[in-house]
């Protein structure tokens, strides 16, 4: 404790409520840290002296759902068992105790606010996973011919690292709008005013493009992450190939076009079909900036403000299944193009 | 095998003895311990919060560990359903409270509290207004006013307009300035997810001031529909504020929906003047304070109350404030919610600005810290009907609805009759408790 007194005294920034910090949660972390894995070692070595009194011949079967129990156990607790109970609850009315079959659907689907909730969650569907594969290839593809490939895909990786949250707050700066009669300070504005000699607009509130500026946000954190991955895939193709058609006088967007993409078309549907499971996640954005006003709501955001606004389970269980609906064919399909990419290396 | 057994029964006995070590321990006599407190504030008004619990903590040793959020009913209702509340929690509004309340959440204050001296020092509708079905479950430590229009004393000189003091000079005097060239009205909206509260306070005064406390009350109870004659009057009347086409208002719709409530009174301070008034509650000289060049209260700045639009029920006032409650019972937290209703406590408060009005009587007219703040504290003193906020007394998603609806109405008046049907609806399903 003295140590870390002096610590905090040499570093009066630092103003860490160490007694709190230690007294409190040292103990716990100390049983979650040594706790939890030991716990772990002596179920699997319990349980492997209990399979070795097994008949030889079954030891193989058995040992490996001793290994995948706590993982499905977990599982099963943390995902599956919800999962069904939000299932059921969208049956049900809001109180939880009637059955109203597909009521809680029609009362949704029938809602005159539901369409443009629906028609966002599209363009969300298209324009992002279209547009972060368009500029991850893009990216990826032209870097890999200058020699300044990694600070440039340092700084295109960089947002990333950044919440969409935080994104949304910066990307405020983007489109801040003045009245026309004084100085633009918001930067898309101030280029629109300044060099274009143009009106400006409420980016964000304007339901013309406010979509559009809304998934440029994501767009923006997203291409990152698509230009790594797809890189690597890059990287991946034999140089050899590449000269070979070099060699028989193909030109560079013929070997585009017949070699790269086909080779890369695996890893692409694996980003893409991964970006459209983040389109249709896709919450913090629009929270941040319109809370789903001027006709930017989807239908995470509903099914939040379901939940904590209307304090309805009903009809936030009844998006969430409409959501995992939509999810479920994209995640098996993104996983059967995984794992056929991860049987040709 | 049994010896490994052994090692590692020895080590979950290790580990659990270390487990029961931690525990906090008291600080000399005093009575030491944390509060965790749930609230909104962040920047300055954090900064008022910490000066004020500060004497508490000196005194008692106990520490004040601060969350902020300002989604604060989804928070509140996460951290009760998780069965972890905070300790205190001050909301803006009691429309999520009053749901735990009724679900046994909520701490009841009446053997908590002093009662005779919280009745000695505390006005009845202000004692009143804490309580959900009878029972005392919300404290309020200060009170902010709403319905004031600010305005640069500087600007009304120049021009030669007079603070109205009648509905009908307040019409007259829009109109001379129209005439004059300028824009009367400076509105400002946006608030991220809380968007259009701004709108909302213009309506729930015009309600009260028009058609009196029985509609309010009928009307955030959930008992007056929207389409009803008095509420589509009001809106028809801030409507006539605004001008058709948002034509009374600086920046017209787009200027409105796009700019943070804080900067809105900055039109007021340009040279020469982008609007002349700017309806805020009385925080909002808080964010006065961060403009640049800073106004001075007094000079630069000054305060009429919106006039009565009905004289039947003159000297009505929309009032609000942060409301305590006891989310989990803890001595430390009886303890601080006795503080905050001290003279002691709400001294500090209102001395440090930002429009907050102290309800301990005992807290003197000459504590305040300038003319403005002390004729705020006059106003509310004068206050013949005080009602709570009534967006902030309305179930959470009546009231989210409510502040879309200010969004729409702005942006085309003519859609009003849309726009409140929409409320109607909105106002069938949000107060069938859940």
């Amino acid at each position: 404790m003295d140590g870390m007194t002096l610590l905090t005294a040499r570093l009066p920034l630092l103003e860490v409520d160490w007694e709190t910090l230690l007294t409190v949660n040292l103990p716990t972390l100390l049983f979650v840290v040594i706790g939890v894995p030991l716990v772990l070692v002596a179920y699997i070595v319990g349980f492997d002296v209990l399979v070795r009194r097994l008949p030889k011949r079954s030891q193989p079967s058995v040992r490996p759902w001793v290994w995948v129990a706590p993982a499905i156990a977990f599982v099963g607790l943390i995902l599956v068992y919800p999962m069904i109970g939000t299932i059921v609850r969208s049956f049900f009315d809001r109180h939880g105790d009637t059955f109203v079959g597909l009521g809680n659907f029609v009362g949704l689907l029938t809602n005159q606010g539901i369409l443009i909730v629906l028609r966002n969650n599209l363009l969300w569907l298209l324009l992002y996973p279209g547009l972060v594969l368009l500029f991850g290839l893009l990216l990826a593809v032209l870097s890999d011919r200058v020699r300044y490939e990694k600070p440039v895909k340092s700084l295109i990786f960089m947002p990333m690292a950044i919440s969409f949250v935080a994104m949304a707050i910066i990307w405020q700066f983007m489109y801040y709008y003045r009245p026309p009669d004084v100085a633009q300070t918001g930067t898309l504005n101030a280029i629109l005013v300044n060099i274009f000699h143009g009106q400006p607009q409420t980016w964000v509130q304007d339901s013309r493009f406010n979509n559009f500026a809304l998934i440029l946000i994501g767009v923006w954190g997203g291409t990152g992450f698509a230009m790594v991955i797809l890189s690597a895939a890059l990287k991946g193709i034999p140089a050899e190939l590449l000269e070979a058609a070099r060699v028989d006088g193909a030109n560079e967007r013929t070997i585009f076009r017949r070699i790269i993409l086909p080779l890369m078309m695996p890893t692409i549907v694996v980003v893409g079909t991964t970006m459209v499971i983040f389109a249709l996640k896709a919450f913090d954005v629009v929270y941040v900036m319109t809370a789903g006003n001027y006709n930017t709501d989807i239908l995470a955001r509903r099914m939040y403000s379901e939940l904590y606004n209307a304090g309805n389970y009903a009809n936030a269980s009844a998006l969430a299944v409409i959501l995992l609906l939509a999810v479920v064919p994209v995640l098996i399909f993104n996983l059967r193009q995984f794992r056929a990419v991860e049987a040709r290396r | 095998m049994t010896r490994l057994s052994r090692v590692f029964a020895l080590m979950t006995i290790a580990i659990l003895a270390l487990a029961a070590c931690g525990t906090t321990q008291g600080t000399g006599g005093k009575l030491g311990g944390t509060v965790h407190v749930l609230g909104t504030w962040s920047g300055a008004e954090k900064d008022s919060f910490d000066a004020v619990m500060k004497p508490f903590t000196d005194q008692t040793g106990v520490k004040i560990s601060f969350e902020a959020t300002r989604d604060i009913d989804a928070i509140l209702q996460t951290k009760v359903a998780a069965g972890n509340p905070p300790d205190v929690t001050a909301a803006p509004g009691i429309g999520t409270l009053i749901k735990l309340v009724r679900a046994g959440k909520v701490v009841s204050l009446d053997d908590k509290l002093d009662t005779s001296q919280l009745n000695a020092n505390y006005g009845a509708d202000w004692i009143n207004l804490g309580k959900v079905d009878g029972k005392l479950v919300t404290l309020y430590a200060w009170a902010s006013l709403k319905g004031l229009v600010w305005y640069d004393p500087k600007a009304f000189q120049a021009k030669g307009y007079q603070v109205p003091k009648t509905w009908d000079e307040l019409m007259t005097l829009q109109n001379t300035i129209k005439s004059g060239g300028g824009k009367p009205w400076c509105v400002a909206l946006e608030s991220q997810a809380a968007s259009g509260w701004p709108g909302s306070d213009w309506v729930k005064e015009i309600v009260l001031s028009q058609s009196g406390a029985t509609v309010y009350d009928n009307w955030w109870q959930g008992k007056q529909k929207w389409t009803s004659t008095e509420i589509k009057q009001a809106w028809t009347t801030w409507g006539q504020i605004l001008g058709s086409g948002d034509s009374n208002v600086y920046g017209g719709k787009q200027y409105m929906i796009a700019t943070t409530f804080g900067d809105g009174g900055q039109g007021l301070f340009s040279s020469p003047p982008k609007c002349y008034m700017f309806n805020q509650g009385s925080f909002i000289t808080s964010f006065f304070d961060g403009y640049t060049p800073k106004p001075t209260a007094g000079t630069d700045y000054a305060v009429f109350p919106l006039p009565d639009v009905s004289t039947a029920n003159a000297g009505a006032h929309v009032v609000a404030g942060d409301a305590f409650v006891m989310t989990k019972d803890t001595p430390q937290g009886r303890a601080m919610l006795k503080y905050l209703a001290t003279a002691q406590a709400q001294d500090i408060w209102v001395k440090r600005g930002g429009g907050k009005i102290a309800i301990n009587k005992q807290v003197s007219l000459s504590d305040y810290p300038d003319a403005i703040s002390k004729s705020l504290a006059q106003v509310v003193v004068d206050t013949k009907i005080a009602r709570y906020d009534a967006g902030d007394l309305m179930p959470s998603d009546m009231r989210n609805a409510y502040w879309s609806a200010v969004l729409k109405f702005v942006q085309d008046q003519t859609k009003l009759n849309t726009i409140l049907a929409d409320l109607d609806k909105t106002q069938t399903t949000a107060y069938a408790s859940p």
